[in-house]
């Protein structure tokens, strides 16, 4: 399959010609396959923020080149707004950038700046409220009167009002509890599975890349340092802690069996698969 | 071991705004908070932990019942700043709680306040500085800091008051791994060398498993209150309050379902690959 | 970016001008303003230029940073010379273009109306690229302290403004995200005309100042946990005290206004 997005050399660096010049993004190149969920990794100033403003020409690039479906993104730069609308972006805290009298218009100013308007308009406005949890009942409230996670929601549809190709989060679930994480999550997976978009998460957190992504993309000092499935990945475990990064609670837990001569695989991240794993060593009569 | 919090039979409700309904944040809670002690209170967002820890130093006041610190009623208003000497709080948005454009300046911003001599501010604000690792940063400009490295400097503010107990309100939430883990090794250094009491409202089950006591809040009432262990084993009530269990509980509840005979208070990685390790070499 | 603009240029040394109490700057810099709008003559204004360039070399500022900070009111220096040149009354006119007239008391007033405007901003600049804020709102908050007995609420002006300056950067990190935000969600901030430009800023504002509302409320929360009860019985990590080098150069300063101010009144 084409990739939908290609990232070739891409290389940006801040404050150029001043003492201050640095590079946050160096020489990187991977590519997004239609339908991929891709999980973005790497602690704060390893530049998977300037990263991802790439995608989607919020940046330009110092070299280098972002494809989407083939096709430089900056080839025409008057243009560069319709690339905003295929690949959509959510930011972190996207509940701060809300500013209409009420919901149904906030989720709308994104779709109408795509010219859409009347049915059209209207039908995506109220898909996205539903994809992204948003209660019919609020449409008609004011977006300041709800709760924080509401809120948040209400950003997420704005977003996916414009029906981007690429969803490109980060850190979604950033602040809220691990009750709001999950159910948010769900609700990223379901648009994942229903509308088959290519998703691309950006988060601190391994368990949640872990749980989500069909393969992960690991960020250090502006180069990727792992590019791989979570089980890959995983496997290089002691480097993700070299590398100041977590690891999954289980894939310690294995590693620390494993080193205990219980012969488990290191590579799993979810109690349900260590589990197996170890039922399978029960029944098998391997020797433990 | 004497007492630093006490509340009994402490309500507070958030007056009805126009149109909403009047929300009953604390509905009945008696705590005794132990000084020296770090304490953790989970709950999700709405159980009433953030109210919780306003109350401890009369940023809220009781609609019913009391708070004593250290046996001051926070209602009486002569005590305010004794009570706010004593209780320091640390909140959640690091950008909004640092006062000057000076890190050494907002270290002072506290005691300034309390009319402490300026020789002994000086000596105070280089001794907090020190005490969380950021003495290097004394000039410089708070905004250019990291999420991790501003919440130290917030500590440090509230240390350089001198207080017996630090309150930190949802303070990791905003920060990323590096940065929690800088104030949560940072607050328990301060709780085991100067003896200076920690509550951690928080809704990361992880950061609560080296506490002392961990108190879960649910519908504005202290549900569970005991150690982690004590706790954590509950794996069943506590999700059906919206939290999680540490995946170490989870991986052994599930265990014992499927008929290993495992303890469930193994909650460290090491501690849980051990009593699994066993288990294998039994079976 | 707008993270780029420099705001409360400071440039932080260790020379004798940046050293000097806050207080005596902003003296200083008054009598000099005062001194400037008494100068009549060449000579008056070359004593002035003298000081300045003297004050500027003990600064260490570099003369390349304080014209750049002319740059911005480059607008007004032009405008106020134009004015001045073209619409001096005067008897004799040398020059007729039209409605246009240049006098020789045109050249003469715009001559000195642009000298005095930059070296006015120069002067001031100086003292701001050798203070710190923080030590300018001291020194004002200082000095105005006599002003307290006529219920001037001095310090709560100079708590506003050190607050201001500490939140300046944060509110320009966040106008530069929200800009960000909605970029990705199609605004356009460019095209349109004056009407459609200015509507295309509320998708900006409008969360802006419900941040910089919250973050209020939030600070004012965490000021008062921090026991702060207005400037009563409030004390200071940095306490002012006027030094030798202060009175040598008040003395100074003084001294030069003046001269000024007697050059004017009686000639040479």
């Amino acid at each position: 399959m084409e990739p939908i997005l290609q990232i070739q050399n891409l290389t940006h660096t801040y404050s150029a010609g001043t003492p201050f010049q640095r590079s946050a993004v160096e020489d990187v190149s991977f590519s997004v396959s239609p339908g991929e969920f891709l999980g973005v990794i790497g602690h704060t100033g390893s530049g998977k923020s300037t990263l991802i403003q790439h995608l989607n020409g919020l940046l330009k690039p110092t070299s280098g080149r972002v494809l989407l479906e083939g096709k430089d993104i900056w080839a025409e730069p008057k243009k560069i707004r319709d690339v905003r609308f295929r690949v959509g972006l959510v930011f972190q805290y996207p509940e701060h950038q809300l500013f209409e009298e009420t919901v149904y218009k906030d989720i709308s100013f994104g779709p109408s700046n795509m010219g859409k308007a009347g049915e059209e308009l209207d039908r995506c406005v109220r898909e996205a409220a539903r994809i992204a949890g948003v209660r019919d009942e609020h449409l008609e409230k004011s977006p300041f009167e709800l709760s924080g996670g509401q809120k948040r929601r209400v950003a997420l549809a704005g977003v996916l009002a414009m029906e981007p190709e690429v969803l490109v989060l980060d850190e979604p679930t950033a602040g809220l509890d691990p009750a709001g994480r999950e159910n948010l999550m769900a609700n990223i997976q379901d648009y994942h599975r229903l509308r088959g978009g290519t998703v691309i998460l950006v988060s601190h957190s391994m368990d949640e890349i872990a749980r989500n992504a069909d393969r992960i993309l690991v960020l250090k000092n502006a180069h990727i340092l792992m590019d791989g499935t979570p089980a890959q990945v995983f496997a290089r475990a002691e480097e993700l802690l070299g590398a100041g990064l977590d690891v999954p609670q289980i894939t310690r837990v294995a590693m620390a069996l494993a080193k205990r001569g219980v012969p488990v695989d290191p590579a799993v991240y979810t109690p349900e698969d260590l589990e197996r794993q170890l039922l399978a060593l029960g029944k098998g009569g391997a020797p433990c | 071991m004497s007492t630093i919090i006490r509340t009994e039979a402490l309500r507070f409700t958030y007056p009805a705004d126009e149109g909403g309904q009047a929300v009953h944040a604390l509905r009945g809670v008696d705590l005794e908070i132990e000084k020296g002690s770090f304490v953790a209170v989970l709950g999700h967002n709405g159980s009433g932990k953030s109210t919780l820890a306003k109350t401890f130093n009369a940023v809220l006041l009781p609609v019913g019942g009391r708070v004593w610190v250290e046996g001051m009623d926070t209602t009486d208003e002569s005590l305010l700043l004794a009570i706010r000497q004593r209780v320091g709080m640390v909140f959640q948005n690091p950008d909004n709680q640092i006062v000057a454009n000076v890190v050494e300046e907002d270290v002072a911003f506290g005691p300034e306040n309390l009319g402490v001599p300026s020789g002994e501010i000086r000596e105070r604000v280089d001794s907090a500085l020190r005490a969380v690792g950021m003495y290097g940063f004394a000039c410089h400009a708070p905004h250019l800091l990291s999420g991790g490295q501003k919440q130290r400097i917030a500590i440090a503010g509230v240390i350089a008051m001198e207080p017996e107990c630090i309150v930190l309100d949802e303070a990791t939430a905003m920060l990323d791994p590096v940065g929690r883990r800088e104030v949560l090794s940072t607050v328990h250094r301060l709780n085991r060398e100067k003896g200076i009491t920690v509550i951690l409202i928080t809704h990361h089950m992880n950061e609560a498993q080296e506490a002392d006591r961990v108190i879960v809040m649910d519908g504005g009432k202290a549900v569970m209150d005991g150690t982690p262990r004590e706790v954590f084993v509950q794996a069943g009530p506590l999700r059906a309050m919206g939290l999680t269990v540490p995946d170490t509980v989870d991986l052994l509840c599930r265990l014992r379902m499927d008929g290993w005979d495992l303890p469930l208070d193994a909650l460290s990685v090491e501690e849980c690959a051990d009593v699994i390790a066993k288990a294998c070499r039994g079976r | 970016m707008l993270k780029d603009i420099t705001l409360g240029q400071f440039f932080p040394g260790d020379t004798v001008a940046h050293r000097l109490d806050p207080r005596t700057k902003i003296l200083l810099v008054l009598f000099y303003i005062v001194a400037l709008f008494m100068a009549k003559d060449l000579f008056s204004y070359g004593l002035l230029a003298l000081t300045l360039a003297v004050c500027v070399r003990i600064s260490r500022v570099g003369l390349k940073a304080l014209v750049r900070g002319l740059r911005p009111i480059l607008f007004i220096i032009v405008f106020t010379a134009v004015l001045n040149l073209f619409f001096t009354p005067a008897e004799a006119y040398l020059l007729e273009w039209g409605p246009l007239r240049i006098s020789a008391a045109g050249i003469h007033s715009a001559f000195f109306m642009v000298l005095r405007i930059m070296m006015l901003i120069m002067g001031t600049f100086l003292m701001t690229y050798t203070t710190s804020p923080i030590s300018l709102t001291d020194g004002l908050e200082r000095l105005m302290n006599g002003l307290k007995r006529f219920r001037v609420p001095v310090h709560e002006l100079a708590m506003m403004m050190s607050i201001a300056l500490r939140f300046i950067p944060t509110l320009i990190e966040e106008t530069d995200k929200i800009m960000s935000a909605q970029k990705a969600r199609g605004a356009d901030f460019e095209s349109g005309n004056l009407l459609e430009k200015a509507r295309a800023l509320l998708p900006i504002l409008v969360p802006l100042f419900i941040s910089a509302f919250r973050r209020a409320d939030e600070l004012a929360t965490a000021m008062e946990c921090r026991c702060y009860h207005g400037g009563e019985g409030r004390t200071r990590l940095h306490v002012l005290q006027y030094q030798r080098r202060d009175a040598a150069a008040l003395i100074l300063g003084a001294a030069v206004m003046a001269a000024v101010i007697v050059l004017g009144r009686f000639g040479l």
